[in-house]
């Protein structure tokens, strides 16, 4: 090790292959998974602002079926980086068709959690919760929750198509392997996003005998 | 690995070479030229101001031929005063100060000084200056939609600025354009941002090892990282501000908020969020707006002082000091907000702090100039223009850090002094240094060196003229951002300041157009310019001015050398460029 480190600091820089063992497609996509993490990261903190600032948050939302729909959201997009981390295994193996139907059972997965999501919405329109209203009092609680979890599932849309344009890619041989992988790491960062999410805005939330 | 593979020959059709181009130079030159259009329309605006304020009852018909609807009867109302403010400090900090400086320059010599032959992505790179110019335009259509501009500043402070038409003119469709263009300007800065890190980062060429980049390139490269960081928390506040205005909800505006008599439906925000979630992004901002210069002003000082910059790495980790403070100072800004004063110490104790790296790259600068034989070329003149004012508007700094003094000043012209010093002037000084030192480069022919330097006295002076006696205005208690300034007993005596600061604005802003005149009449009629006029070091000396389309052509060039070895004893001369053969001297 301390071998390694002494050479790399002696040798002179010899260009065209990347320094950090990173291309630059691969870089440009850690760079734009930090800067979106920033963006969710302001939107988290205005909400936990604004929770703390509010006498009394509403929890309104029960085990069943809330917690339990949520739960099953969240395994439907675990489970989709599992499919999603098989397929660039598939593709680090050069296996093509079998890249491309890993592929699509992550957007499969990606799907149901839209459907699943697009449903409690609806559930919760029905029950009078709007961007400036709700039953339950304090106003900015509809308004963060879909807020945060809208902005979510724009990405997790966004991650279908982008998905859907890497699959077709894969199977027609226009894609590498790279391409594969930095779409995998666009898609567990939407993943990690809710893992924040769901504790914060739904587990925090659940209505307290 | 994929590397940006670049296209030897320059596409055919007009369109794709110089409008929808994916040429570094190219898109530089474009930025560069938005933020020549954009100074224009801010410096016009702020001569509107100023006019307003040394002669408050005049009235000026010609000048409201401009803005007929909104200067009816000729006269500047107060609120068009405050739509005055909001879009000349939105225009100059985003599409002049953040534009020139790192999409003009940093565009253009990034890519050329670490030996690349363009972006890591080029497509991303001209997306990046469509979406800015169409931020701009987004922003100022908001002159023309009824209401007019947004009055609540380049801040956009809530609830002013979250409540709608209600609270004023400017705030109904204007504010909904600003926020837009905002968004949009955010968007084109993320996809710079990526551009610049990767490019830096994967593109160097044989032999620039981090250690021998340009200081220009650091610079340019923490900017980004700032950026990078910095934008995206502006974009998520400006969401929610958005959503305040058209979907009803209420994250900045609290309960009970009476506006001209009414009292909004909205309730449980808080202003104070919007505070900040902008100031996060805001104080960034202002070192995005003035590391380029830093690094420009490195670079140009090091060139014609013929010495190596004193301290490179020193500097380097200032850059980088700098950087990383500027993301924990935000609530220096708000100190008058009622903010808890333990968190206001702790902010107040990080804002003096970054007093050290400043004064590491002043001293550093002043160490490089020690027993220099300097060339006093125009480039260097606004180079040690910059130090200067660097130092005047850095110390006003150490005076609003400090709570205690803070409060009293914060909502005076101290502070419009200070600010505009150290990060307008500054700015604006690095951005000439830049325009005088490359434009041999970029246009092959020389800028005429007598009118550069009745530029730099005029606006030396003029810029000292101009806010020198603002500072007496602040610590006399004039209040900033008013439009009326007769009708108060204690501000009378002050009104002749006012007469003198817009008589030196006027002189100062009639001298800027010496500088566009000798610039285009350069381009076309300049003298013409070797390779290397300035006898400088650095890769983009290496290649023809303007350079080809590809920059280096097939071969690539290795790097031998440091970015500053003026002087080097033993050497045949006074400079050795970066691409020399190592045995020309010991490295």
């Amino acid at each position: 090790m301390a071998e390694h480190i002494e050479r790399l600091r002696f040798a002179e820089w010899e260009g065209g292959v990347s320094p950090f063992a990173v291309g630059s497609k691969k870089l440009g996509m850690w760079l734009f998974i930090v800067s979106d993490s920033l963006t969710f990261s302001g939107l988290l903190v205005g909400y936990s602002y604004v929770r703390i600032a509010s006498e009394r948050w509403p929890m309104p939302f029960e085990f069943w079926p809330t917690i339990v729909m949520a739960t099953l959201m969240t395994f439907c997009l675990l489970s989709s980086s599992l499919t999603m981390a098989l397929a660039v295994r598939a593709s680090s193996l050069g296996d093509r068709s079998r890249t491309v139907r890993f592929i699509l059972l992550t957007m499969l997965g990606g799907i149901l959690f839209i459907l699943l999501h697009a449903r409690e919405w609806a559930g919760l329109i029905a029950e009078g919760v709007r961007m400036w209203e709700n039953p339950w009092g304090v106003p900015l609680f509809g308004a963060s929750f879909f807020t945060l979890t809208g902005l979510h599932m724009l990405h997790v849309a966004s991650g279908v198509i982008y998905l859907s344009v890497i699959a077709l890619g894969v199977s027609r041989g226009r894609f590498t392997h790279e391409d594969v992988e930095i779409s995998g790491l666009y898609w567990h960062f939407v993943d990690l996003v809710w893992m924040f999410i769901f504790p914060l805005v739904y587990l925090l939330s659940v209505k307290m005998p | 690995m994929t590397q940006a593979v670049a296209t030897h020959e320059p596409p055919r059709s007009f369109i794709r070479r110089y409008i929808f181009s994916t040429d570094h130079k190219v898109i530089g030159l474009q930025y560069l030229f938005l933020a020549m259009a954009a100074v224009t329309i801010g410096i016009v605006l702020s001569i509107y101001m100023r006019l307003r304020l040394a002669w408050p009852t005049e009235r000026w018909p010609l000048l409201a031929k401009l803005f007929p609807q909104a200067m009816a009867g000729g006269t500047i109302s107060p609120e068009f005063y405050l739509s005055l403010v909001t879009m000349h400090g939105t225009i100059m900090i985003f599409f002049v100060l953040t534009t020139a400086p790192l999409g003009g320059f940093g565009n253009y010599f990034l890519p050329i000084q670490v030996g690349a032959h363009d972006m890591a992505f080029p497509v991303l790179n001209m997306l990046s200056f469509w979406v800015t110019l169409a931020g701009f335009l987004v922003l100022l259509a908001a002159f023309f939609v009824s209401g007019g501009a947004p009055i609540s500043g380049w801040t956009a402070y809530a609830p002013l600025s979250a409540v709608g038409e209600i609270a004023g003119p400017g705030l109904g469709m204007g504010q909904n354009l600003w926020i837009v263009s905002i968004a949009l300007f955010c968007i084109a800065s993320l996809l710079g941002a990526l551009n610049f890190i990767t490019t830096t980062l994967n593109l160097r060429t044989k032999g620039m090892s981090m250690t021998r980049l340009p200081l220009t390139v650091w610079a340019w490269f923490t900017t980004a990282v700032l950026a990078l960081l910095a934008f995206p928390v502006l974009l998520a506040g400006g969401i929610l501000l958005l959503l305040d205005r058209v979907a009803g909800t209420s994250f900045f505006i609290p309960e009970g908020l009476i506006v001209s008599d009414k009292i909004l439906p909205h309730k449980g925000g808080s202003p104070l969020l919007w505070q900040h979630l902008f100031w996060f992004f805001g104080h960034p901002e202002v070192y995005i707006a003035i590391l380029p210069g830093m690094g420009i002003t490195s670079h140009v000082l090091s060139t014609f002082a013929r010495k190596p910059i004193f301290g490179y790495r020193a500097m380097v980790a200032a850059i980088f000091a700098i950087g990383l403070l500027g993301f924990l100072v935000w609530g220096h800004h708000m100190f008058v907000s009622g903010m808890s004063p333990y968190s206001a110490i702790a902010f107040s104790l990080l804002t003096l702090s970054i007093g050290v790296p400043s004064a590491i790259k002043t001293f550093n600068w002043l160490a490089t100039l020690y027993k220099a034989q300097i060339r006093f070329t125009v480039p260097m003149l606004f180079a040690l223009g910059f130090v200067s004012i660097f130092v005047t508007g850095g110390l006003s700094g150490i005076i609003l850090g400090q709570t205690s003094l803070d409060i009293p000043m914060h909502d005076t012209y101290f502070v419009v002094a200070h600010f505009h010093l150290i990060m307008g002037v500054a700015a604006i000084f690095g951005i000439f240094a830049g325009t005088y030192y490359w434009f041999p480069k970029m246009f092959g022919r020389m800028m005429n060196d007598a009118l550069g330097k009745l530029h730099f006295w005029l606006t030396f002076i003029g810029v000292y003229a101009i806010f020198i006696p603002m500072h007496i205005l602040g610590i006399a208690g004039h209040p900033r951002r008013y439009a009326e300034t007769a009708g108060f007993d204690f501000l009378a005596p002050l009104q002749p300041i006012h007469v003198f600061i817009t008589i030196a604005a006027l002189i100062t802003a009639a001298a800027q157009l010496l500088f566009f005149f000798n610039f285009f009449w350069s381009i076309w009629k300049g003298r013409r310019a070797e390779i290397n006029p300035w006898r400088a070091t650095t890769l983009e000396w290496t290649i023809p001015s303007p350079p080809p389309h590809d920059n280096f052509g097939p071969q690539v060039p290795v790097v031998h050398h440091g970015p500053y070895e003026y002087s080097v004893p033993g050497a045949a001369e006074d400079y050795i460029l970066q691409t020399a053969p190592p045995t020309a001297v010991k490295s």
